[in-house]
Parts: C-alpha cells; sequence; structure tokens
C-alpha cells in the first residue's frame, strides 16, 4: 500500500509534486479550417474554433456530426487532413516527439472508460507517470492516491476495472487522466455508456473539476451540465459547427433551425 | 381497451424487504450424483453400460500385461521373451543410461545431470506462480544458465575464444576495451539510467573473462555427435520453446504493422515456413545452412535442427499471438495513447499483457505440439530420446516382441508426462489470471 493510503480525506502529498500545469499560451486550443475525411465520407468541415485558456466547452449533436472527431483530432487519436490545429502554442503535424509532448498534457476519458483490465485501480492510474513522466513509484503512488481521493474512491484502489461499477469505472479513468497534470481535459461522452443512476456521480467530479479551473471541452447531451458548467455550447451537424453560443442563449434562443430541431428532440 | 372490470386502481407500495433466504437443499449423495449423471435418460444408460463393458474388456489384459505379468528384473531378454511374459521393466531399467544420455561418456554424465538438474530447478523456480525472484531466476535461466550448460556440456570455452587477440597490440587494445566497458558500466549503473545496457557490458566481460579462464577447469571435450536421448529431446524442446515465443511475437507484431514492408517480410517468412513441412525446414536447415555462411562459422550439426525447430514453431507462435492482438478492443490502444505511452510501451505494457493471457491455451498447445515434434529431428540424424529407444531394441541380447514393446511404451510414457504437465499448468494460470479480471 502507498504510504498516503489512510484516507482522512487531508491531501498528504507533497506540494511539488501536485504542481499546477499552467498553459503556457492564453490560447489553450486554436483550430483553423479543419477538414478531415474518413475515405470519401467528410466528417469535419472548415471547422474553426478557439478554446481559451480555463474555458469550458459543451459540444453536442447527432450521431455523426463530427463531435467526437473534432476532440479526438486535439490529442491526435484522429488526423485531421487540411487545416491547422495548434494546442497550448504547439500546432500537430506529424512529428512524433510533438505528439507524444501533447498527449501528456492533454488529458482524456472516453465513453466505455478504457482502463487496463488488468492492472489494478492505482496501477491504472500510476502507470504512465511512472513510464511516461519517469517518476519514481512511491511518488507516482502518492500522487494517484490524492486523485482517487478527488474523485473518492481511494478504498478501490487495489481492485481490478472489472470489479467497480461503471460509475467507479468512469471516476477512475478521471483520475488516470489527471495524475499527468493535464493543461486541457477532454470528454468524450463520458456518462452516454453509464446506468442512470451512475451519471450524477460523474458529473459531479467533472463540476469539481471544472470549479477549479480546467480548460474542458466535453461531448455529452447531458444538458443541465451544459447549462451549469459551459461558458459556450457548440451545437455541431454534419461536420461543421452550426452554432455556438452561451448556454443561457442557446438553450432559451436557438437561431438556427436544425439547433431548434436538435433541442426540440432531446428537451422534452 | 380492455373489458376488465376493476372497482379501484391497483396500488402496491412495499412495506419491508424481503430477507436472504437459503436455496433450497438439492438431494446431494453419491446415489444422486450417479443418477443425474450416468443414467439421465435411457439413452445416456446405454452409452455408460457400453462404457463399462469395454473397459471391463479392455483394463484387465492391460493392468496384467503392465504390472502383473511384468518382468521387473532381469539380466538378459530370456524371461522376458518366455510365452505369457508382459511387459519388460528389466529392458528399460537396463537401458534406462541409454535413453538418458545416447552415447555420451557414461564416466562423464555427471555433467549432464548437473545442467539437467539446475535446469529445472531454475525452471520451477521461474514458473512457480508465488516464488519470490522469479524474475531473478528468469535472468539467470536465460543468460548465464545457456552459456554455462554449453561449456559444461562440451568441455569447450563458452566464448569464441578465437576472437582473443594474442598480439601485444590486440591485448593492449583488448585491455583499453574492458576498461571502456567497466567504467562506462559503473556509470551507467550508478546514475540508474540504462541498466540493462550497463549489465550487458558487465555481462560482456564476465562472459569473456569466463571463457578465458573456462580450459583450466579440465573437462574434456564432448562433441555434439556423442549427445543423445532423453536430455537432447529436452535440450531441443527448451530451445524451441524459449526461441519460438519471442520471434513469434516479433513476426505477429511484424504482421500487424503499418510498415508495408515490414509486413510484407513478416507475411513472406511465415505463409513460406508454415506452408512447408517440418521435415523439409529441417532437411533445409541441416544442409543449405552451411552453405550461407563461411566454412569456419558452419554451424554445428545439432545446432541446425535447433535452428530449424525454433523458425517452425515461431511462425505457428506468431499466428496464435496475432490471434490474441485481434481480441484486443480498439480502445485499449485508445486509453494507453491518451495518456502518452510510446508505442512500444503500449505494447510491452498495455497490448500483449492481455493478448499473450488470451491466447495461453493456444500457445500451450503450439508447446506440446512442438514437444512431440522434437523426434522428427532423428531425420537429419541426431540422436533423440525415439532414436534411441528405436536403437536398443536392436541389441540382441534384448530382442523381443514384448520387449520392443516396452520401450515404446515407456517413450508414450514420457512424452505423455511431460505434455499433460504443460497442459495442467496452463490450465491453473488461466484460472490465476481469470480472477477478478473480467473486462
Amino acid at each position: 500500500m502507498p504510504p498516503a493510503a489512510n484516507d482522512k480525506g487531508v491531501a498528504m502529498v507533497a506540494p511539488e509534486l501536485l504542481k499546477p500545469a499552467p498553459l503556457t499560451s492564453p490560447v489553450a486550443v486554436e483550430m483553423t479550417k479543419v477538414n478531415k475525411w474518413y475515405g470519401n465520407f467528410h466528417v469535419l468541415r472548415d471547422v474553426d474554433l478557439e478554446v481559451a485558456r480555463g474555458e469550458k466547452i459543451v459540444i453536442c449533436g447527432p450521431s455523426g456530426s463530427g463531435k467526437s472527431t473534432l476532440i479526438r483530432c486535439i490529442n491526435r487519436l484522429e488526423e485531421h487532413q487540411e487545416g491547422r490545429i495548434v494546442v497550448d502554442g504547439v500546432e500537430l503535424t506529424d512529428d512524433l516527439g510533438r505528439i507524444d509532448e501533447i498527449r501528456r498534457d492533454v488529458g482524456m476519458v472516453f465513453q466505455h472508460f478504457n482502463l487496463f483490465p488488468h492492472l489494478t485501480i492505482l496501477e491504472n492510474c500510476t502507470l504512465a507517470l511512472i513510464w511516461v513522466r519517469r517518476m519514481p513509484k512511491r511518488d507516482a503512488d502518492e500522487i494517484a492516491m490524492h486523485y482517487l481521493r478527488r474523485v473518492r474512491i481511494p478504498e478501490q484502489a487495489d481492485k481490478y476495472p472489472g470489479q467497480l461499477s461503471g460509475g467507479q469505472q468512469q471516476r477512475v479513468a478521471i483520475a488516470r487522466a489527471l495524475c499527468m497534470s493535464p493543461k486541457i481535459m477532454l470528454f468524450d461522452e463520458p456518462t452516454s455508456a453509464l446506468d442512470p443512476e451512475m451519471v450524477k456521480e460523474v458529473l459531479e467530479t467533472m463540476e469539481r473539476l471544472a470549479s477549479d479551473g480546467m480548460t474542458m471541452l466535453v461531448v455529452t447531451h447531458e444538458m443541465g451540465f451544459a447549462r451549469q458548467v459551459a461558458d459556450r455550447v457548440i451545437f455541431m451537424d454534419r461536420g461543421e459547427i452550426v452554432e455556438m453560443n452561451d448556454p443561457e442563449s442557446f438553450f432559451t434562443n436557438p437561431r438556427h433551425e436544425r439547433t431548434k430541431l436538435f433541442l426540440g428532440q432531446i428537451l422534452r | 381497451m380492455s373489458d376488465a372490470i376493476r372497482t379501484s386502481t391497483p396500488i402496491f407500495v412495499r412495506e419491508s424487504m424481503t430477507a436472504d433466504r437459503a436455496p433450497p437443499v438439492s438431494n446431494a449423495g453419491p446415489a444422486a450424483w450417479i443418477r443425474d449423471n450416468l443414467f439421465p435418460t435411457p439413452l445416456s444408460s446405454v452409452i455408460t453400460l457400453l462404457a463399462l463393458l469395454f473397459l471391463a474388456w479392455a483394463l484387465p489384459p492391460l493392468v496384467r500385461w503392465l504390472f502383473i505379468d511384468a518382468i521387473w528384473s532381469a539380466p538378459n531378454g530370456d524371461l522376458c521373451r518366455a510365452p505369457g511374459a508382459g511387459a519388460c521393466w528389466a529392458y528399460v531399467w537396463q537401458k534406462l543410461g541409454f535413453f538418458m544420455y545416447g552415447s555420451y561418456p557414461r564416466e562423464e554424465v555427471w555433467r549432464v545431470n548437473l545442467v539437467l538438474l539446475s535446469g529445472a530447478a531454475l525452471v520451477v523456480w521461474m514458473l512457480w506462480p508465488d516464488a519470490r525472484g522469479r524474475g531473478g531466476a528468469a535472468l539467470a535461466f536465460f543468460t548465464v544458465y545457456p552459456v554455462l550448460a554449453f561449456g559444461i556440456l562440451t568441455g569447450s570455452a563458452p566464448f569464441p575464444t578465437r576472437w582473443l587477440p594474442t598480439s601485444g597490440t590486440g591485448q593492449l587494445l583488448w585491455a583499453f576495451l574492458y576498461v571502456v566497458l567497466i567504467a562506462g558500466a559503473g556509470t551507467l549503473f550508478y546514475t540508474g539510467r540504462l541498466t540493462a545496457l550497463a549489465m550487458a557490458m558487465i555481462g560482456f566481460v564476465a562472459w569473456a573473462e569466463i571463457g578465458a579462464w573456462w580450459p583450466t577447469l579440465g573437462l574434456s571435450h564432448v562433441g555434439t555427435n556423442l549427445w543423445g536421448g532423453i536430455f537432447v529431446s529436452l535440450l531441443v524442446a527448451t530451445v524451441g520453446i524459449v526461441f519460438s515465443l519471442p520471434i513469434g511475437i516479433v513476426l505477429a507484431l511484424g504482421r500487424r504493422s503499418q510498415m508495408p514492408i515490414v509486413r510484407f517480410l513478416s507475411v513472406l517468412l511465415i505463409e513460406f515456413v508454415r506452408g512447408v513441412p517440418l521435415i523439409t525446414v529441417l532437411v533445409m536447415a541441416n544442409t543449405m545452412l552451411p552453405l550461407f555462411v563461411p566454412q569456419d562459422w558452419s554451424p554445428d550439426r545439432l545446432l541446425r535442427p535447433l535452428i530449424g525447430v525454433a523458425l517452425f514453431s515461431a511462425v505457428y507462435m506468431a499466428e496464435v499471438v496475432r490471434g490474441g492482438l485481434q481480441a484486443i478492443p480498439k480502445g485499449q490502444y485508445e486509453g494507453a495513447m491518451a495518456v502518452g505511452l510510446s508505442w512500444w510501451q503500449m505494447m510491452q505494457l498495455i497490448v500483449l499483457p492481455q493478448a499473450l493471457v488470451t491466447v495461453i491455451p493456444g500457445i500451450v498447445n503450439s508447446f506440446i505440439a512442438l514437444f512431440k515434434d522434437t523426434t522428427l529431428v532423428a531425420i537429419v540424424g541426431i540422436f533423440d530420446f525415439l532414436k534411441a529407444v528405436e536403437t536398443a531394441r536392436l541389441d540382441p541380447v534384448w530382442a523381443g516382441p514384448s520387449i520392443s514393446t516396452s520401450g515404446y511404451v515407456f517413450a508414450a510414457f514420457f512424452y505423455f508426462v511431460f505434455c499433460f504437465g504443460m497442459s495442467r499448468y496452463s490450465l491453473m494460470m488461466e484460472r490465476r489470471h481469470a480472477a477478478g479480471r473480467k473486462r
């Protein structure tokens, strides 16, 4: 067991291990005329987007509208074919070293958690610290326990992902991403695969993260979360940004017909 | 609309939750078990009775031949040739040394025993699930052990001493290389970086040193032409198993690579070697390998089939591992990439551990097939266990039909024990890995 496991709710991690990772640039993500195709299918069309430091953005839209692809381009799980993507002042190119650098600074949470089933919860969280950040196991354990306390499941540290509920697994996935002290967090439909009873605990975790000032891009259909947390809501359809507004205006006064239709479908 | 007439809406609110109850007791006991498992339906009953009849017909003579009428000790084959005599275990006992060591000089077999026993100890230590220091045992088995085993078995230096220069300047250069290697290894080791490289450098120096000092042990040279029996079968099987898995993994990764040339070469090698019989591979290794290298470097006659067997099982292993790789969901790759792991780290830490556990049954299946295929090295003149059994039955002192059969029964027993052991071990590992790790 790591030394910090005697959980009293108090952080016992040496502060220098939890250095905040401030964005060096005031613009966290800048996308200019980004285009992408899957074969002949035009999935992203001339997407322009600027995300400021500390901004929380919710992206919604029908399935196949390219919203997941959009955020997956930011840590280059997908490659864009035209246009520019600049993440914290670094442009995404084919330079492999640069991509690893970006991925270290951009955390991602997936719809299906993608935890490593052969590793314990603690090992899931420490893996990248030990192998990517080259941190001694002791320090990595401390950091992991710190974030597991923050997502409120330190007592599950020695279990395997298969033994946890969906909501707990997703919170582990958030803790795993946070361990790398990311500058930006991407969420790809983090609650879509969860039982209704589990959604709240994950959304609360994300709300706490938002109130700590994290830069967040969230693909979700949780409109309550969007209203409460987002600085901007983006609606996408057919690979294009159709409408973008602050949540209040977006929900009460959508302007584009497609947006009105979509909101009419989901807000009954 | 329903025609049902209700006087009021049915309302129900539970006032207390029902407590757990124990399940109903099943009618257990041997009688119930026999009824449920052996005679549940008329057809099953008939099959059960037929099976029992077959056993009653086959078992008694078999037991009589194997144990009751068997000749357990005899100076020669006369007793075993007598009518009504069973298995001739006296013959197996008499020829055990030949079965074990082939023509290895009798006064030197302690060397073989030393190598076999220390190897067995290391393997058990390495494979024992909860043993301490398994990593150390594995490191010793894969690095130090083969070198020392080679030295002990052949009696020659386990380092090609002709590489050692004898002239004055050559020795100076050699001494300089030593200083650089030791100083470099020390620095790397001290800073904690590149520990593996430091270990390799230390290992190289130690290897060369032991090689220079080895002849003073005074072990006589025993050429591989004298090696034989169970000892050679185990050697071929071990070398095949140890090399086939890593080569198979590399070929499987190559076959799934994004790089077209790497993929093409992997597919070519896999499909070519898989497309020809093992005997062909062995004969080719035996006759063609020497043609590819300078005469001085011509591989030893035992080494050639070793390479053939390892290559042959490696390509099968590659396909087994590929199956495991394909079973890993895409999300695992994405999860690994998203936390910033490099391709090698992703493979080593996330993908391969899961893929290999998935295909443990296939891997062990290949190992078992390989273990039995080692008998084919006899075709290129290697004196393996089965060849020893084949040769021993030509001894006129022990000639006789039931005597020959006894030898083959003993061989069958030997192969069965090893294959069954591997099978059980793999089942145990599967269960351990399955515990608590369902996806």
